[in-house]
């Protein structure tokens, strides 16, 4: 592997992260009312008294902070489970954690579980969990060693059943609770503070550090597990650190704003339009361009229809899937 | 001979539909019915209001109201109405949701008389309870229901005029145990209507729909003097109303939240348009107007 097309890509990756930069910076100072910035920064006021400040750090900095926390774990889980599974189609949900997590919150919500903080989103986590740990005993069981086909049956058909089982739950839910379940699914970060975010970030980080470590096996891993493991990989242990580190982080990702669909399977493949399929170029990509992308999508959900919000998750596919239909035709 | 087929279907299908929903033929319309079934809890609780409680055989599933209507046979509701058994407690009205369009088809096809019924605003419930009254043979009976209806709220209206209108949000649904997911009342529909009789005015009254989700921003821009959450009764020890109630100290710049004015009011009239709906306004007025902080 020559330096060159790392070095060519490497002003991509930190395009990417610019993107990031400036979708963070700017979608705080859009919204449905007109804030005064002076005010808001303005510590001579109270902040109990300043509603341009509140507005500004209650509601639109946790929401852009929580898009780039979702949109950038989606979207590098997703550039993961395509490596992992060789498969282009796959995404964060393709084993069944989102189905998991959306269970668990269908679970809370229909059963009206009064957790003490933070509502839904520790019985989406939890629900993840349980779907991570049963795909992978199911991938495991049988077979020694970690088999990818095996795990990529098991997680659709978990999949499925979870979907049953999600229809189940909401139809023996009322109206209001099936609303509610039907909303959740649709994708919300409207997070109100901080709490949500820092629940997850200790997740996320730990994740996107593993990921870091899996960019070079996931590069040898694309040859195939036999290739692989003759140049030192040590297949069974790579294939289970993106397996738990890229299920986790969906989980994370999912109990702080639903399982917004699209971002894991766009943004990998619009980068590896740009940079090509190394992942030590793809994986930093994915991550700045997903987080800009979901915070700018969270920012026309926010201001499209004002004061009516938009779901996010409609936003993604609607803007995400004819775009990347066009880059699909163009190409070829 | 299969499009013919289909072509005889189609004209037995619109055949039956023609005579349209309300009454089928077959039924003399001075025949008072004796079997109902209303898969409505609002219309439920009018039938039960205007004494026609014995008359009825079956309820949906959501009914909660009133206890003496809770022994009789559940039948489904809007999505999964069970049309079976419906047809098997051999009824002589059927009160529906106006867009159960095949709900209405089969009983229709059944030669079964219906009752339609959609959500709408204040004025709505009396003009629904009147209608079901002629329809029942009730008609006095529900005259003096309206009545009673109509003069509470007139009185309510009297006792609010010239007080000030705190600016309200009527928040009637959030994800519990966090401030999200939450939706309130916007500029249309009975919740809208019950908070302007009550005295308050309502913060989303501009927007033209019936409900819509509040985002933080919205709420914080918008900075309601008071906040009413609605919940139907349910699990809730003080300990959560406590808890839920402190969710709000986070958003300490809404006027209603410094002025320790959010309240949840939890009660199994306030979310049913019908015949107790004097009964929600006056809570609605009490939470409005009372000093600060009770439930």
């Amino acid at each position: 592997m020559s330096g060159s097309p790392l070095r060519r890509g490497v002003p991509i990756v930190a395009g990417c992260f610019a993107a990031l930069a400036v979708a963070v910076l700017t979608a705080p100072l859009i919204g449905s009312t007109p804030i005064s910035l002076v005010r808001a920064f303005d510590r001579t006021l109270p902040f109990a008294d300043n509603v341009d400040a509140q507005i500004f750090f209650i509601a639109r900095l946790p929401r852009a902070l929580a898009a780039a926390l979702v949109g950038a774990t989606l979207a590098a889980a997703g550039v993961v489970f395509q490596g992992l599974l060789r498969n282009p189609l796959a995404t964060p949900y393709t084993l069944g954690v989102s189905a998991g997590a959306s269970l668990g919150a269908m679970v809370a919500i229909t059963f009206d579980l009064s957790l003490p903080i933070g509502g839904v989103a520790p019985a989406a986590l939890t629900g993840a969990s349980l779907a991570v740990l049963v795909v992978y005993w199911l991938a495991t069981m049988r077979h020694r060693g970690f088999s990818t086909t095996v795990l990529l049956l098991a997680g659709v058909t978990l999949n499925a059943f979870f979907s049953a089982l999600i229809l189940f739950v909401q139809y023996i839910g009322d109206f209001a609770q099936t609303y509610r379940a039907l909303r959740w699914l649709m994708g919300d970060l409207d997070v109100a503070g901080y709490r949500p975010i820092l629940t997850a970030l200790p997740l996320v980080i730990v994740a996107l550090g593993v990921f870091a470590w899996l960019a070079r096996p996931l590069n040898l891993l694309s040859m195939g597990a036999d290739a692989a493991a003759t140049r030192g990989v040590n297949v069974e242990r790579a294939q289970r650190a993106a397996f738990f580190g890229a299920s986790l982080a969906t989980g994370a990702a999912v109990s702080v704003g639903g399982p917004i669909g699209f971002i894991g399977i766009i943004v990998p493949h619009f980068v590896r339009l740009l940079v090509g399929s190394d992942h030590r170029l793809v994986l930093p990509a994915s991550i700045g361009l997903g987080a800009a992308f979901l915070v700018a999508c969270d920012a026309v959900a926010r201001i499209a229809l004002s004061p009516v919000e938009l779901p996010v998750g409609i936003v993604t596919a609607v803007i995400g899937g004819p775009f990347f239909l066009w880059l699909l035709v163009r190409k070829r | 001979m299969k499009s013919m087929a289909w072509l005889l279907a189609v004209v037995l299908v619109l055949a039956v539909r023609v005579d349209g929903p309300e009454g089928g033929p077959g039924h003399a319309r001075d025949q008072h019915p004796q079997r109902i079934i209303s898969l409505v809890p609002a219309v439920t609780e009018m039938l039960f209001a205007i004494g026609a409680g014995d008359q009825v055989i079956g309820i949906s599933s959501f009914d909660r109201y009133p206890p003496e209507a809770l022994t009789r046979t559940r039948l489904g509701a809007l999505v999964d109405p069970d049309v079976e058994r419906i047809l098997s407690l051999r009824p002589d009205l059927v009160v529906v949701y106006g867009t159960q369009d095949d709900l209405i088809a089969r009983l229709s096809r059944a030669d079964i008389a219906l009752f339609s019924y959609e959500h709408a605003g204040l004025a709505d419930i009396t003009a629904t309870i009147r209608r079901l009254g002629d329809r029942i043979g009730r008609r006095d009976e529900a005259l003096r229901v309206v009545a009673d209806i109509d003069a509470g709220i007139e009185a309510v209206r009297r006792r609010m005029a010239g007080r000030p209108r705190p600016r309200t949000v009527l928040v009637f649904e959030r994800e519990p145990g966090s401030l999200r997911g939450m939706f309130a009342s916007a500029g249309h529909g009975f919740l809208h209507d019950m908070l302007d009789v009550a005295g308050g005015e309502n913060i989303f009254g501009d927007v033209d729909r019936q409900s819509l989700q509040v985002s933080m921003e919205v709420l914080l821009a918008r900075a309601p003097d008071v906040v009413i959450e609605l919940q139907p009764a349910g699990d809730w020890t003080p300990e959560r109303l406590a808890r839920e109630r402190a969710l709000w100290n986070t958003l300490s710049g809404l006027p209603a939240v410094r002025h320790n004015r959010v309240h949840i009011l939890v009660n199994s009239a306030l979310p049913v348009p019908g015949p107790r709906v004097l009964q929600g306004i006056r809570l609605l007025a009490d939470a409005l107007h009372a000093g600060t902080g009770s439930r």
